[in-house]
């Protein structure tokens, strides 16, 4: 069961600290980030890329999920 | 239109904004533009604050067309690529005073972070000091944002609140084509100093659009950059920076606006304590309030109606700035200024210890 951040309505850093926070703790695994605008997609996608995560995006209804995984 | 999400996406898309800025803002100069602003976000909303009486400082009172194209250019791109949202409710009355004092320390210094790297490309040793302080005031805004601060969830609303913003530019641009005369004197538009000093109109608002449009797509922010090479180490938006000073010292160098020095520079002063002093406290109220000015007029233009009120807050500010001595002039520091940098540190200090997160 893949742990869930929902970062929807926060503003730019928080919910790329948020997610940070919760790839530190865990270690590895799945991650699900729920995001609603396409500036915290691009930047969690950045910063999970480059901690060497993958990142799948799908959309839910407005919102829009992403499962990092490692 | 995938193919132009990437581009502006990528590091290569916002070096290629930031030198377009450089550029821009060094052609704005030579077109009419104060000497060394070619583009000031803090500066140019205290001038449209003067030209609607906010204030009476008679030499800095026009409203600037840039401004009004920032954000309406970031609409143009937000309806293009569906990114208009509208969304408040994130304090916003922490957001006002944010604004309020991220002015007051921008006009201690005389520039906000866009005419400090600006002010460095024309030679002006004093954005040194300015810069510097912008990057403490960022780094005690990191400091806070890792011990949970937060200003809370904004909520998406009703699609005409975030129109008001754009409409209020619209209302700006009739006013300064139509430029009515009232019986309290306003309009105001200065006969001499850097407010009698532009690029016509249709040249500035033309730009502002195209800064507008390609800010938005790219993101492009000046506090940011900064927040997260600190933060996360992270050098996407630093990118976007390297590419304005490029552009703008390649393009001072070519148009013969590079005087290195510190002394006598075109709106300046050079009290390095306060232009130190000044943009930390600028640097600080843009990190808690999660962006520079130029980014907070871009999302204000996409929907977003708490960086809306943080722009108002920059403009009430710009007006008390000058009734009450505290911003600078090429003279020095304003009487109340040190006093009011003071303050408004200990306001975003407070802000940044009570706001937080249980983490």
């Amino acid at each position: 069961m893949a742990e869930r951040v929902d970062s929807r309505g926060l503003s730019c850093p928080q919910p790329v600290i948020n997610a940070h926070k919760k790839m530190k703790q865990m270690g590895s695994g799945a991650i699900e980030v729920i995001v609603d605008t396409t500036t915290s997609r691009d930047n969690v996608t950045r910063m999970a890329t480059k901690e060497g995560w993958g990142v799948e995006t799908r959309e839910e209804g407005e919102d829009i999920l992403l499962v990092l995984t490692k | 239109m995938e193919s132009i999400v990437r581009f502006f996406g990528s590091k290569k898309g916002i070096f290629a904004v930031g030198i377009f800025i450089g550029v821009f803002a060094a052609l704005l100069q030579k077109w009419g533009n104060p000497v060394n602003m070619g583009i000031c976000v803090a500066c140019f909303e205290r001038d449209i604050a003067g030209a609607l009486g906010l204030h009476r400082a008679g030499v800095v009172q026009y409203i600037r067309p840039e401004i009004i194209g920032f954000v309406l250019g970031s609409l143009i791109s937000a309806l293009i690529f569906k990114e208009f949202k509208s969304r408040v409710g994130s304090a916003p009355i922490v957001r006002f005073m944010l604004g309020f004092f991220a002015m007051v320390g921008a006009l201690v210094f005389l520039g906000c972070p866009w005419r400090a790297l600006l002010r460095l490309c024309g030679g002006d040793g004093n954005a040194i000091l300015g810069l510097a302080g912008m990057i403490g005031g960022v780094a005690i805004g990191v400091y806070f944002l890792k011990s949970g601060y937060s200003l809370g969830r904004n909520r998406k609303t009703y699609q005409f609140v975030g129109w008001i913003m754009p409409l209020i530019m619209i209302g700006f641009l009739i006013l300064l084509v139509a430029a009515p005369k009232l019986p309290s004197g306003a309009l105001f538009f200065s006969e001499k100093g850097p407010g009698a000093m532009h690029a016509p109109i249709i040249v500035s608002l033309i730009i502002g659009l195209a800064i507008g449009i390609l800010a938005q797509r790219s993101r492009f922010c000046t506090m940011g950059a900064v927040r997260d090479v600190v933060l996360i180490r992270d050098l996407h938006l630093i990118t976007g920076i390297l590419g304005l000073l490029i552009g703008a010292f390649v393009a001072n160098v070519v148009f013969g606006q590079f005087h290195p020095g510190f002394v006598g520079q075109p709106v300046a002063h050079n009290n390095h304590v306060w232009n130190f002093g000044g943009m930390v406290l600028a640097g600080l109220a843009f990190a808690l309030a999660g962006g520079c000015p130029g980014r907070q007029l871009f999302l204000s233009g996409e929907g977003d109606g708490d960086s809306a009120v943080f722009v108002i807050g920059m403009i009430a500010g710009a007006g008390f700035a000058h009734n009450f001595a505290m911003a600078s002039s090429p003279k020095g520091v304003g009487l109340w200024g040190p006093g009011a940098v003071i303050a408004g540190i200990i306001f975003c200090i407070v802000i940044g210890f009570s706001m937080r997160e249980k983490i």
